[in-house]
């Protein structure tokens, strides 16, 4: 019973409070508030609570309502059934990824030791692991991700088939030929990384980062595989079809995409969606080649660097501190991704359409499978 | 067919540095990242927002802006105004609508008695105040006109277009002696 309670917790924590409050505020702050500032603007301010504008927060509020508030048109020749569903289909899968991601290591009823000799893995002495901060522990987390990940383009290909419109159905055509595409770039550039850590277990892989090459340098993803990471993020702006990769809903030539036919609340999940992907994709980053929950230097039993070791405020107090620290790690590593996604959104121009697949076909795959390679040759030399 | 006549353009040759992209998009990314963090600085003097908030921040006009009219008053109040119709005369709008109405003073012979301009009508040229031989209508106020929501709200009459105004350096009626004729 008390498995099941903590369960439910860790959903509404980091599904409901962090993915869509970060989602829901990314949509206000990223887009509106952010974007002003980088064209010399100032934003929304003119919604107010009691004469405050919040930074525009009060807007959010107001967009939430009328969404709510508006119609919903379904076209007259649509399939009303996949019409319906379809904003689901693209929801749903936005949320069940985060069930792998860890937050931070699992917790140690006993005390934490960290071995220096052996690469800094963290040991739990008198006592064992319980999983308190990732929702679900799985062998093969980095596989379920990905799986679920590629779940979404049927939603996009069914909204735009369904919506009996021809914006939509060349809107779903493009998402689901990028997605495609680019899914394959995404998991070849990750392979490599996963021949390195040689696990699909991601609270493993972040694990394996907590090593310092000699003694200061953290060993992180991007330290041992630097062109797989620009290659992830590059994909990984692709899959999530926002700008400057946002051919599907490209405004210009084809209206909305696949959102043309939506209103209301379905056209609030579909665009919810999207940001929830945003931020999705970042955690993957983050956990993959960021170090996810470490903090460089920072271990459970203390502070690490150049072969010394301190403990500050006694062991047990510091694992609290730890625990924060971390957490405030991972959690400042996926802002500061979601923050740079939408950075590059309002720094390039889009793509043309077969510019967006001569990357992903022409240049992102041979170089990811170039780099799968090389890395296997490296691997086998030093095991 | 006559030749179509075609102009050349030299294409920047694109060299491996910005082929490869990922220096360009970083320098790219550093002028975007400039904008955003100089403009979330908190000294607002940083700041390079050139938005106005305007019903919050009044606009500042320029010193010779036309604004909404004004009708001037003598040093005892009264409008300074002496329904000479110039100003109706002259404007091409066709705005300003003066009755005429005999004054107490002998030496006034008249005043205004209806004076009411039409701000919709308005095209706010100016002439009326190049017209008016005695400083008594002026487009000085700096305020532009207000918004309204019912039509005859646009329609200001002496009294409130009186409100505005103030005293002339003019003297009225002016100086005839020879000496100031000089």
């Amino acid at each position: 019973m008390a498995e099941v309670l903590i369960t439910l917790v860790k959903i509404i924590v980091i599904v409901f409070v962090f993915v869509l409050g970060v989602a829901g505020s990314m949509t206000l702050l990223g887009d509106r508030k952010q974007s002003a500032r980088i064209q010399n603007r100032v934003g929304p301010n003119q919604a107010k609570f009691f004469g405050f504008s919040l930074l525009g927060f009060p807007h959010f509020i107001a967009d939430g309502i009328k969404l709510v508030l508006k119609e919903n048109i379904v076209p007259a020749q649509a399939n009303k059934f996949l019409h319906t569903i379809a904003p689901a289909l693209v929801f749903i899968p936005a949320l069940i990824g985060w069930s792998v991601i860890p937050f931070m290591d699992h917790y140690c009823t006993g005390t934490v030791m960290t071995l220096p000799e052996h690469g800094y893995t963290e040991v739990c002495v008198d006592g064992e692991w319980k999983n308190y901060f990732s929702i679900m522990h799985m062998n093969s987390g980095v596989l379920f991700a990905f799986a679920i990940a590629a779940i979404s383009v049927y939603g996009a290909a069914i909204a735009g088939w369904a919506s009996n419109s021809k914006f939509s159905l060349l809107g779903g055509l493009r998402s689901s030929a990028q997605m495609i595409s680019y899914e394959v770039a995404m998991g070849l550039s990750l392979a490599g990384a996963l021949l390195i850590y040689g696990t699909l277990n991601i609270n493993e892989m972040v694990r394996m980062q907590g090593n310092l090459l000699g003694d200061w340098l953290p060993m992180w993803g991007i330290v041992i595989q630097p062109l797989a990471f620009f290659l992830f993020l590059l994909a990984g702006l692709a899959e999530t079809k926002r700008a400057p990769f946002d051919l599907p809903e490209g405004e210009s030539e084809i209206v909305a995409g696949y959102l043309t036919e939506y209103t209301s609340m379905k056209f609030a999940m579909m665009q919810l969606a999207e940001y929830a992907a945003t931020v999705f994709i970042a955690a993957l980053v983050a956990v993959v080649f960021l170090g996810g929950w470490q903090m460089p230097w920072v271990y459970a039993d203390g502070i690490r660097i150049f072969g010394n070791h301190w403990t500050p405020f006694g062991e047990e107090v510091w694992y609290y501190i730890s625990i924060v620290l971390r957490i405030g790690a991972i959690t400042f590593k996926i802002l500061f991704l979601v923050w740079l996604q939408f950075m590059m959104r309002w720094t390039l121009p889009r793509f043309r359409y077969d510019q967006v697949m001569t990357l992903g076909w022409k240049i992102l795959l041979p170089l990811s499978i170039a780099n799968l390679f090389i890395t296997a040759v490296i691997v086998t030399i030093l095991a | 067919m006559g030749e179509v006549k075609t102009k050349p353009v030299e294409r920047a040759e694109q060299g491996l540095w910005e082929k490869s992209y990922i220096p360009e998009i970083l320098r790219g990314l550093s002028v975007t990242a400039g904008h955003f963090f100089r403009n979330i600085s908190p000294r607002k003097s940083q700041r390079r927002i050139f938005t106005k908030n305007y019903p919050e921040e009044p606009t500042v006009y320029p010193e010779r802006y036309r604004g909404l009219h004004r009708l001037m008053l003598r040093d005892d109040g009264q409008v300074r105004c002496v329904a000479c119709m110039c100003c109706s005369t002259i404007c091409p709008a066709d705005c300003i609508h003066i009755e005429a109405g005999e004054h107490d003073d002998p030496s006034i012979e008249k005043y205004p008695a209806v004076f009411v301009i039409d701000e919709l009508r308005c095209i706010v040229c100016g002439l009326c105040v190049e017209a008016c031989p005695c400083d008594a209508i002026r487009m000085d106020s700096g305020r532009h006109i207000p918004p309204y929501t019912e039509r005859n709200e646009a329609f200001f009459d002496r009294d409130l277009l009186m409100e505005l105004g103030g005293l002339s350096q003019a003297k009225q009626g002016g100086d005839r002696t020879p000496a100031a004729a000089e």
